[in-house]
């Protein structure tokens, strides 16, 4: 577990040392700001919008720190060949998948956290109320939906020749996932055999991370999600984060390292 | 001196495509319909922006609903999911259970996924009212912005606005959209809604509505299918306001015309009919 911890670490310190999650946080609170300063017909009550936006740009950012944070770990060591003085300790090669996953969960989970405060402090300043609970679920939720990407770039990251294929194609299948899985069903009820059968077949296999997608409760001031389904959900999440993690050991367990 | 040439080249070519360019223009912005005012969102978007401003209307119905909207998959399943509901509003109606049945767009779970997906997004339809309606206007606002020419977005934004009390800002949206459309018999129907039932000004009212009579000859007679709808509209308000004003003939002749498009032509008639006995009373002047 220490060696786990200590590879997670090292992800931690290079997100803060690195610039990406300064520039998307900065991207992200002045397009906000700025939106937030325009007026619609004279009327300085609205602010569905300026929510609408920060939560999607929050979203993106998350989504990019998560993928590019993840995607440049295990090419990275190897490129630079510390991957060998890494193995060459008493560390195993599934201890360095884990604790690579670990950290980039992590460092992304610290990340939403800025992000979350940021709206948090936008939202409740706007409208004086300050639904926390809500919040919260909708930053658990995305950070678990999170832990299933990372974990899944990481496979990607053993299995893809570069890291840039890996990022374009995890990026375009959460994308995928997000925006069409739960209708995927739908769509095989319309087509012939086996094109039919093949659809359904990849909806109850893809883990559906549109589940982790809250924000509608979040804009529409609803009630917050009963915390035994976002534990449910949890549970889901960590499911599909193992498989890929075990996916992403397989493939790597033999993998040789000069190529 | 091969570098001197290369250059003069160069800008014999630059001068070349530059004046090219300041005769094409024009001819293109006039063939493509484009005044020389354009923006250049337009002119970078082009026709695209019509479709991007039917997704801010639709966001604002998305608004409007709290949330609770089919996506394009639902609605492709559930086609009768067809009519806008904030322009049904606009128009008077409310949601009829037809419509309320479109809305019941997700049905029963199909799978285990479905059921549990549903935990995790709005499933009751509400609408949002009063105040919380102001929500709407930004999305319809860039609407117009994208889509000028769109008529539905100035005349709904202005229905939403009044609601809210802000009439001067409905009057000024309307007016910008009068000056994109001149044509436009609904935007001044809309407008003389807006001086009649918010300014209290019956008599700029009627000739708004009269206006607005003129355009929907001018652009809707001769057509195959004409837009009855908004005749009705404007006949049957100009009918109600000389019905108030106390010119009942008047009334009786817009309510005749109404009773043509009516969906309802026996209730039109009864209100005529009641105009008639209220004509021939004694200490009617």
């Amino acid at each position: 577990m220490n060696t786990i911890s200590a590879l997670a670490g090292v992800v931690i310190k290079e997100l803060y040392r690195r610039k990406d999650f300064y520039v998307l946080f900065v991207l992200t609170a002045l397009i906000t700001v700025l939106m937030g300063m325009m007026r619609f017909f004279n009327d300085a009550k609205i602010i569905g919008y300026v929510k609408e936006i920060c939560l999607m740009l929050v979203s993106i950012s998350a989504l990019v720190i998560a993928i590019t944070t993840a995607a440049r770990q295990i090419p990275a060591e190897r490129e630079n060949r510390t991957i060998f003085p890494l193995l060459a300790k008493p560390v195993t090669r599934g201890q360095v998948l884990v604790g690579k996953f670990l950290g980039s969960w992590l460092a992304t989970g610290i990340a939403l956290v800025v992000f979350y405060l940021f709206f948090g402090i936008l939202s409740g300043s706007h409208e004086n109320r300050w639904p926390v609970l809500i919040f919260l679920e909708a930053f658990w939720l995305q950070w678990m939906m999170l832990s299933v990407v990372i974990a899944l770039v990481v496979f990607g990251s053993v299995t893809f020749s570069a890291p840039s294929a890996n990022i374009t194609i995890c990026m375009i299948v959460v994308l995928g996932i997000l925006t069409v899985g739960e209708h995927l069903n739908q769509v095989a009820m319309q087509q012939n055999q086996p094109v039919g059968s093949i659809i359904s077949m990849i909806y109850f296999l893809i883990p559906h991370l549109e589940w982790f997608d809250i924000h509608k409760l979040v804009l529409f001031n609803q009630p917050p999600v009963p915390w035994v389904y976002c534990l449910l959900a949890s549970l889901y999440a960590l499911g599909y984060t193992a498989v890929f993690l075990f996916a992403a050991w397989l493939a790597f367990r033999h993998k040789p390292l000069t190529a | 001196m091969r570098t001197s040439r290369a250059i003069l080249v160069l800008l014999l070519l630059l001068s070349a495509t530059f004046t090219l360019a300041t005769v094409l223009q024009p001819q293109a912005a006039r063939s493509t319909a484009h005044s020389p005012s354009d923006s250049p969102l337009n002119l970078f978007m082009g026709d695209s922006r019509r479709m991007f401003a039917n997704h801010f209307y639709v966001k604002a119905d998305v608004y409007f609903h709290s949330g609770f909207y089919p996506s394009i998959f639902d609605q492709a399943r559930d086609s009768e999911v067809k009519e806008n509901h904030i322009a049904a509003a606009q128009q008077g109606k409310e949601d009829k259970p037809e419509q309320e049945e479109g809305m019941n767009f997700l049905g029963e779970p199909k799978d285990w996924i479905d059921r549990m997906g549903r935990h995790f997004r709005i499933t009751e339809h509400t609408h949002l009212g009063g105040e919380n309606a102001r929500e709407i206007l930004p999305w319809l606002k860039i609407s117009a912005v994208l889509d000028p020419q769109r008529i539905e977005t100035y005349t709904v934004a202005s229905y939403w606005l009044r609601g809210i009390g802000k009439t001067d800002e409905a009057e000024q949206f309307l007016r910008q959209g009068l000056r994109a459309n001149p044509n436009s018999y609904q935007i001044l129907h809309e407008l003389g809604r807006l001086l009649y039932e918010n300014r209290h000004d019956p008599a700029r009212a009627r000739n708004i509505w009269m206006q607005a009579l003129r355009r929907w000859r001018e652009t809707q007679q001769g057509l195959k299918e004409p837009d009855e709808g908004s005749l009705e509209r404007i006949t049957g308000d100009l009918a109600k306001l000389e019905e108030r004003e106390g010119h009942y003939a008047d009334a009786i002749k817009w309510f005749e015309l109404t009773r043509l498009h009516s969906p309802n032509p026996d209730d039109v008639q009864k209100r005529i009919d009641s105009l008639r006995l209220k004509l021939a009373a004694p200490e009617h002047p």
